[in-house]
């Protein structure tokens, strides 16, 4: 109300907020992380195109620790539960969260796939993340590392064209280097390149779902990830 | 085009705002973009002009300012241009982000009774 003349006009009151746009998300990925630390289970956000080979990888990933490791797959997709059900018959448990419209997965819809699947039986989850170079960067869902697959046949200058992806990325996997032999034009010492400018500490792995090449040097990132989250799961559960 | 979620997103947090001031309205939005957040601030300004009739939004004009993208040395050695390795030339160190990924509601104004 006007106090000086008591007309009754309302007031413009300027409201300082600072505040990130993301804050409920931002909320929900801590509880989740919370969660994942407090069990010991350590999370990929596995992102990449469409295509790039996520689900192949993870295919890949199932039959070399196939009864040496416990993995679980939050599959998102706009529509239909197919890679879901390609990594379930790879072994692994496997939920998938369908998104409908939306072009990424966020904290809430993770915290909600949780709960159907037996997560914290698990060593490694994976969360397959919509395929899609953009948005999914934008939302953080709780994860210990953020790992894109970026195949050799997408071209050399992807990291330069989707530099927030890229930038934000613990580890890329270079996948399909099978292909390398007919891709004349393809040279991986120039995706390294482009890499090395979007990311300040460039940490790459090359390899092939279908020859195995490079997956052995993958796993063993997995297992120091594991052993990492597992030891400090131990040190929360003491104090 | 995860820009109409955080729109979404905003209005939340501003329909809370505006409820715990009991605002009548709200007449200006101001938000800070930074250039590395991976947000299109373009497409950013028409889905908030196409979703905030019918909200409390509807009369708020929104004024986006944009954060540059800066890198620099973490020890000191000063800024890092994009378009180049990400490191310190001088030591090199493995460049930080300085400015230029934050998605953050700034201020907005609220007219109250």
């Amino acid at each position: 109300m006007c106090d000086s003349c008591g007309c009754g006009d309302s007031d413009l009151v300027p409201v300082t907020v600072r505040e990130r746009i993301l804050v409920n998300n931002d909320r929900a990925a801590r509880h989740n992380r919370e969660h994942f630390h407090d069990q010991g289970v350590a999370v990929i956000n596995l992102m990449g195109s469409p295509g790039s080979g996520k689900t192949a990888v993870l295919e890949a990933t199932a039959r070399r620790l196939s009864g040496t490791a416990s993995l679980g797959v939050l599959v998102g997709d706009l529509a239909t539960d197919n890679d879901a059900r390609r990594v379930r018959a790879a072994g692994i448990v496997a939920e998938a969260i369908t998104t409908g419209s939306a072009c990424h997965l966020d904290a809430d819809m993770v915290h909600k796939g949780l709960h159907r699947l037996p997560w914290r039986q698990l060593d490694v989850l994976f969360i397959e993340n919509v395929g899609n170079l953009v948005c999914p960067a934008v939302y953080d869902l709780g994860q210990d590392a953020n790992v894109v697959a970026l195949s050799v046949t997408e071209g050399e200058d992807k990291p330069l064209k989707y530099p927030t992806m890229f930038r934000k990325a613990d580890l890329v996997l270079l996948t399909k280097v099978d292909l390398l032999p007919i891709l004349k034009d393809i040279s991986v010492a120039r995706i390294e390149e482009n890499l090395s400018m979007v990311m300040p500490r460039p940490a790459i792995i090359a390899v092939s779902a279908t020859t195995g090449e490079g997956i052995d040097a993958w796993v063993q990132w997995l297992s120091a990830l594991r052993e990492e989250r597992r030891a400090a799961a131990v040190v929360r559960a003491g104090h | 085009m995860h820009e109409y979620s955080i729109v979404q997103s905003m209005f939340d947090q501003i329909e809370e705002l505006a409820r715990e001031r009991q605002a009548l309205s709200v007449k200006r939005v101001c938000v800070r973009v930074g250039q590395a957040a991976g947000l299109d601030v373009s497409l950013f300004k028409t889905a908030y002009d196409t979703f905030r009739v019918h909200t409390i939004c509807e009369d708020a004009p929104m004024e986006v300012d944009e954060v540059p993208e800066r890198w620099s040395c973490p020890n000191g050695h000063g800024d890092i241009q994009p378009g180049r390795r990400l490191a310190c030339e001088t030591c090199g160190r493995p460049a930080r982000l300085a400015s230029g990924d934050e998605i953050v509601l700034e201020r907005v104004e609220l007219e109250v009774p």
